[in-house]
């Protein structure tokens, strides 16, 4: 007992402060489990509690890119949408095959993360060569396309196998008893909602878990040093393109997760500007950006307070939209006004570095 | 003996700046190697032609024995070239300990899955890896600051955190830019020390770019002057300060 004590005492402020992270977690979830189960929560509210499982892993998964590789990605709904239609797609076709609601869920999972994954290497590879702005640029263009691709797919099945169409559901030329089951901007209806407030919370901990482990690994090291100094790190052999691609792969990836969280929340399952498209991943970015780029448990905070805030104000609802703007404004202000970077320079030390010849 | 590098002929040009040009040199294990000169003589950019952030378009660049030219800098640094820089270059937020581990890093290995599951390989070479830069830190006077950020370190000590993230890849050869810019006469004093230290305990090459004359005559055994892009003088350091063509162009008399 006393040399647990000993342990516990000597154990590093790190690992206190990921302790912590978790601890909230799972003392939010208790929490608002027991006011659910006792009724003393609005359904509006309790309905939300997925959306807001969604929002964190989201932010904590851009975190990822944002702060700790340091380069600005605009197209993180884009890999939320991969995960979320190939996951539903996945549980429509085996609803009626896997009737263990559990496993066909897993499974699903699997793939919505192994195919956002995969769409996190392929762009990833020529899209990483860029810096700052540019990439910025070509990931929100990326983001766009994942989603404007779902609309335009249209895919049925029948006795004869899957038919596949980018025109219409005619061009399917199904038999009299084909299905469809992706039918282009009407998207996916019928998904099994398999999405549960418990299964959002043991993804976010899992999310927490590869994050901030990686982050306090060799590799998560490799990552930030890139993020301090490129040059430096090459100089001391340090692989750019691997570690920028992992770290974004694995962002994508765990977006996927969020997205089949998503996609199983829904009946529908139809992709916008507003779940998929660049609102969402500017969303995403503002909850990286308020709760302080680089900081795990700040992007889950806002990301909790951001989603909550515009609910709790409904009664303001003229106000709403305008109290968020100036939220925004304030914390553009305190990142790039000029007398607020030299500020943050001189006593938080997190200014931009100026690009010169290497002396 | 083969010199553990050899330069023959390296060149440069930035635009119409022929920044380096002709540029010989060759280096024996162990030496404590000075390269000189003006400001904006190449000093620089022949370190980052050797480490490949720059690619020569001239010469070649043979390390014990393997031609390196044109190599690109992760490969340079596997082969044996770690280096500081003029302005220092650390991992900002990141600690003194792990700056240090950044530079071992393609020295122990663990996959990513074992790191991030924390299993048994995580744990053991994590492990090494503390000790091995502990070790290193307590050269450089360090250790007692093993948590702090690097950027929290004062001028000094950054420059000396450089040097021991460099040896930490475990280089053939260690390239010094400028390490005692900035410091007053004691810490120069101490840097010599700590240089002339490394070069004993790990058996290290170093070539160094100093200004200070105090500090080149004291531990550099050969030096090379450069002046415009192009060697002006080479050999002994005592012959080499005393060069009459040296001393017009650069020691200023
Ligand atoms: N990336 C670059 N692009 C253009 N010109 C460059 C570049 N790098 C260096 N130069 C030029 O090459 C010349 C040599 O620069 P270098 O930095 O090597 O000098 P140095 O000898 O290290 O000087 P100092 O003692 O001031 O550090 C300078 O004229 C410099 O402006
Ligand atoms: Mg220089």
């Amino acid at each position: 007992m006393r040399d647990r004590m000993k342990k516990i005492k000597n154990m590093n402020k790190n690992t206190k402060s990921n302790l912590i992270t978790y601890g909230i977690v799972i003392v939010a979830f208790l929490v608002m489990q027991t006011l659910i189960s006792t009724g003393s929560i609005s359904s509006l509210l309790e309905g939300l509690m997925v959306p807001l499982c969604i929002y964190i892993i989201l932010a904590v998964s851009l975190n990822l890119v944002v702060g700790i590789l340091g380069e600005l990605s605009l197209g993180h709904a884009g890999f939320m949408c991969a995960g979320a239609f190939s996951s539903a797609f996945f549980s429509k076709c085996m609803k009626d095959v896997i009737e263990n609601g559990t496993l066909r869920f897993i499974l699903a999972l699997l793939i919505g993360i192994a195919v956002a994954a995969v769409f996190g290497i392929i762009i990833g590879i020529p899209v990483l060569r860029l810096k700052g702005d540019y990439l910025a640029i070509v990931t929100l263009a990326f983001g766009e396309i994942i989603k404007n691709l779902v609309n335009v797919v249209f895919i049925g099945k029948d006795a004869n196998g899957f038919h596949f169409s980018t025109k219409d559901v005619m061009d399917l030329n199904m038999e009299l008893d084909g299905e469809v089951i992706v039918n282009g901007p009407q998207g996916i209806t019928g998904t099994p909602q398999d999405s549960t407030f418990f299964i959002g919370v043991v993804l976010i901990l899992i999310t927490l878990f590869i994050v901030i482990n990686l982050v306090n690994s060799r590799d998560g090291r490799a990552i930030m040093a890139i993020r301090d100094n490129r040059i430096a790190a090459e100089s001391v052999g340090i692989n750019i393109t691997k570690y920028k691609l992992m770290a974004f792969t694995i962002s994508a990836a765990l977006a996927g997760g969020a997205g089949v969280l998503y996609a199983h929340n829904l009946s529908t399952l139809t992709a916008n500007t507003n779940n998929f498209g660049y609102n969402m991943s500017i969303n995403i970015l503002v909850f990286v950006v308020l709760g302080g780029i680089g900081n795990i448990r700040g992007s889950m905070i806002a990301a909790v307070i951001l989603t909550l805030l515009p609910e709790m104000l409904r009664g303001l609802s003229d106000y709403r939209m305008l109290i968020y703007a100036i939220v925004l404004i304030l914390m553009m202000l305190f990142n790039w006004a000029p007398k607020s970077i030299e500020w943050r320079e001189k006593y938080l030390s997190f200014g931009k570095k100026k690009k010169e010849a290497v002396k | 003996m083969a010199a553990l590098l050899d330069v023959k002929n390296l060149g440069i040009s930035f635009g119409g700046l022929r920044a380096v040009n002709g540029f010989d040199i060759s280096i024996e294990k162990e030496q404590l190697y000075g390269l000189i000169g003006p400001n904006g003589a190449g000093k620089t950019t022949v370190f980052n032609l050797l480490t490949g952030v720059y690619k020569p378009d001239a010469g070649k660049v043979i390390l014990d024995g393997q031609d390196i030219t044109g190599k690109k800098t992760i490969d340079i640094s596997k082969a044996g070239i770690a280096r500081t820089f003029q302005n220092i270059r650390l991992f900002s937020k990141l600690s003194v300990l792990d700056n240090v581990k950044v530079g071992l890093h393609n020295k122990h290995h663990y996959s990513t899955i074992e790191g991030i599951l924390r299993l048994h390989g995580y744990r053991k070479v994590e492990k090494e890896m503390n000790e091995q830069a502990m070790e290193l830190l307590k050269v450089f006077d360090l250790a007692d600051h093993a948590d702090y950020l690097a950027s929290n370190l004062p001028y000094g000590q950054q420059r000396r955190l450089e040097i021991a993230r460099a040896l930490a890849t475990e280089p053939k050869l260690l390239l010094l830019d400028e390490p005692a810019a900035g410091m007053n006469p004691n810490e120069t004093g101490e840097l010599m020390e700590m240089i002339q230290f490394v070069r004993e305990k790990f058996h290290m090459t170093i070539l160094l770019i100093e200004h200070d004359m105090k500090l080149v005559s004291g531990i550099c055994e050969k030096l090379t002057v450069l002046n415009f892009g192009e060697v002006l003088a080479q050999g002994d350091t005592a012959s080499v300060l005393n060069d009459p063509q040296v001393i017009t162009a650069y020691l200023g008399e």
